[in-house]
């Protein structure tokens, strides 16, 4: 468990250190959605610009340890079942104001009251839908 | 400076995410299965990043420590909204459903897997379409 915890600690300098940068919080969600929909034109180079470190963060870590790239679509899932996922992480995080970084990271980790509420119902609705899916699937356990 | 610190700021996101082996659905998948195989990896992540940003913010709050002239932004609480309640419950499903948040989405683009080429674009369009709701 020394990866995820190094990797979350690397998760949380990141995301300190573009939000003492930028003056806003760096939840991705929310960095992603004002690229498309711009709130001011001055408010848009800074988010290209942290989304291009991400991802060139992430490809620079895939190249040096290979392991990393490590990619399986889970149990009983069809490209069908992760464009619907996809509209519905797009559309819930933009409702609700952010997603696993923006209040999950940011919110609880400045200690806001409704970032913990936001997170603990999407960790809730989260968990219930891979229960009923492994139920009605039959997926789970240790397949996929 | 502003830009190259928050160049910096997304590279350690970006590598943390991959590090930490969120990339993978499954493993986010393995989080949130908690009554099968579950897989405590997220939390480790989460309790890194909560610890790591948690401090930091309470070190430059206590310093006044600014970086290029920038103020913190405000992250105070506000009031629990019902809309946002069934937004971050809407989030969740497609979360649990395909075992990505935005965040590694994203850090996989290069990888071109097909499901990741899938999943960008339209979870960009489901933004949009939230968007466009909320402003008549």
């Amino acid at each position: 468990m020394i990866e995820p915890l190094i990797g979350g600690c690397l998760i949380g300098l990141g995301s300190l250190i573009a939000m003492a940068a930028s003056g806003k919080i760096p939840g991705i969600s929310g960095v992603i959605a004002k690229v498309i929909t711009p709130v001011a034109k001055t408010d848009v180079l800074w988010r290209i610009v942290f989304l291009a470190g991400l991802v060139a963060g992430a490809f620079l870590v895939f190249q040096i340890s290979p392991a990393t790239q490590r990619f399986t679509i889970p149990g009983g899932r069809v490209l069908i079942t992760v464009g619907i996922a996809a509209f519905l992480v797009g559309y819930g995080a933009r409702v609700g104001g952010g997603c696993t970084s923006g209040h999950g990271v940011c919110g609880i980790g400045a200690g806001a009251k409704d970032a913990i509420c936001y997170t603990c119902v999407f960790m809730a609705t989260g968990a219930l839908t891979v229960f009923l899916w492994n139920l009605f699937t039959k997926t789970g356990g240790l397949a996929g | 400076m502003r830009l190259a610190l928050i160049l910096i700021g997304g590279i350690l996101f970006g590598a943390g995410l991959a590090i930490s082996g969120m990339t993978d659905p499954t493993k986010v998948i393995g989080f949130l299965d908690f009554l099968g195989a579950w897989d405590p990896a997220l939390a480790f992540v989460m309790g890194g990043a909560l610890a790591t940003f948690g401090l930091g913010l309470f070190i430059l709050k206590k310093t006044g420590l600014r970086i290029a002239h920038t103020d913190l932004p405000d992250t105070s609480s506000e009031p629990i909204s019902k809309r946002m309640l069934i937004g971050s419950a809407i989030f969740g499903i497609g979360w649990g459903l395909g075992g990505f948040c935005p965040g590694p989405a994203l850090a996989n683009v290069t990888t071109l897997h097909p499901a990741v080429m899938i999943f960008l674009p339209i979870m960009m369009l489901g933004m949009w379409a939230a968007t466009k709701k909320s402003t008549p």
